[in-house]
């Protein structure tokens, strides 16, 4: 029951980008079409749920046994740039289709702000290994479910006249603004 | 280009937020009142300039293959200065930042300039540079929080001016999508006349 708690609250109560605010670079700069959000989505599902993994566990076993969790920001930026360059060399390597949908977006989502907060996220809340993976693996769903909607909704825009100065990102913040309207809509589903 | 153009650039002509459109998430997240936002934009501009007076001295140290890790290094150093000071003297603002303080490593302005300025250019350049962009952030965040204060709750720097409740959901999350969106379509406007 916990578990179903916090994947419909990360899904739609607060999701993490509509409701947190965390990946609108990705969210606004790939959305153009339905496919590019797919691959950006699976990409960011597969990093979120590796790095909330090893970054829980260095945490627990490394910063806080030594008493330095002050260097938590440093090391999980470090770790999770150093997992990303590993993914996509072992993608390279063993699975040539997955590295080519892929592997375009590995190298942006180091700066991705919703793999950092995430991991940060979990230390916070105080979960354990197995409710940080599920936790961040929502999350990431929840990233994809918001990407695929938008670009859904962009793709449109080409068949309609838009007035010059909103053309391009103002009117897809206004249309993900709307959006955000419709998931508070989940709002009180979940405490 | 000299000095007075490189620091005026952040300001207006080539504003992080409302031209570049970089560093959308703490934009968003941070602005739901003026404070939060001049907050986070002085935390920001703080580290942009630390990191961008680094880079520069390092740039010739530094090898050219491993300089994307070795900026990211010396920008979380100075975001967790930033992390625990503000953690020791403003408590208050640091509760409501939250994640968005660490945050601020990932944020595209500060990795931007780092790659894009700060590592070709001199010291004295790259710390007018950093000024310029931090307070053009600084003042794209304020205009952005000034916004939705006023017209989401009828207040602006915590004084209330106007009775009743005002549009509260200029302060949810879909105000803030929208009131970006609309500013930056009027940059865009003003830009072109």
């Amino acid at each position: 029951m916990e578990y179903i708690l916090i994947i419909i609250s990360a899904l739609f109560v607060n999701n993490v980008v509509l409701a947190q605010f965390l990946g609108i670079c990705p969210f606004l700069g790939v959305s153009n079409k339905v496919n590019t959000a797919l691959g950006m989505a699976g990409a960011v599902t597969f990093v979120i749920v590796l790095a909330t993994i090893v970054t829980y566990l260095i945490q627990v076993y490394i910063l806080n046994r030594l008493g330095i969790a002050f260097m938590q920001t440093i090391t999980f930026i470090l770790v999770i740039a150093a997992l990303v360059q590993m993914v996509e060399i072992i993608l390279k390597k063993i699975s040539q289709p997955l590295y080519q949908a892929l592997g375009i977006f590995l190298p942006l989502i180091t700066t991705n702000c919703a793999v950092l907060g995430v991991a940060i996220l979990v230390i916070k809340k105080n979960y354990n290994l197995l409710e940080g993976v599920v936790y961040g693996a929502s999350t990431a769903l929840g990233f994809g479910l918001a990407l695929i909607i938008l670009a859904g909704i962009r793709e449109q825009f080409d068949l309609v006249d838009i007035p010059k100065g909103m053309r391009g990102v103002p009117i897809s913040l206004v249309t993900a603004g709307i959006l955000a309207l419709a998931f508070m809509g989940f709002a009180g589903i979940v405490k | 280009m000299n000095q007075l153009q490189n620091f005026t650039k952040g300001l207006l002509k080539e504003n992080p937020i409302l031209v570049l459109v970089l560093g959308t998430c703490p934009t968003l997240a941070t602005t739901s009142s003026s404070l939060n936002g001049l907050g986070m934009g002085i935390a920001t501009t703080f580290v942009l300039i630390g990191s961008n007076v680094v880079i520069s001295l390092l740039a010739n140290v530094i090898p050219d293959k491993v300089r994307i890790p070795s900026f990211i290094v010396i920008i979380a150093s100075f975001v967790t200065i930033v992390d625990l000071v503000m953690q020791a003297f403003v408590p208050d603002l640091y509760k409501t930042l939250g994640i968005f303080i660490p945050l601020i490593v990932v944020n595209c302005i500060v990795l931007g300039r780092a790659e894009a300025y700060a590592s070709k250019n001199s010291v004295l350049s790259s710390f007018i540079d950093g000024i310029g962009m931090g307070l053009g952030f600084t003042i794209a965040l304020g205009i952005l929080g000034a916004f939705r204060e006023i017209v989401g709750s009828g207040a602006l720097f915590g004084y209330k001016f106007i009775d009743g409740d005002g549009i509260l959901v200029f302060i949810l999350a879909p105000g803030a999508f929208m009131a970006l969106g609309y500013l930056i379509a009027l940059v865009n406007k003003i830009k072109k006349t």
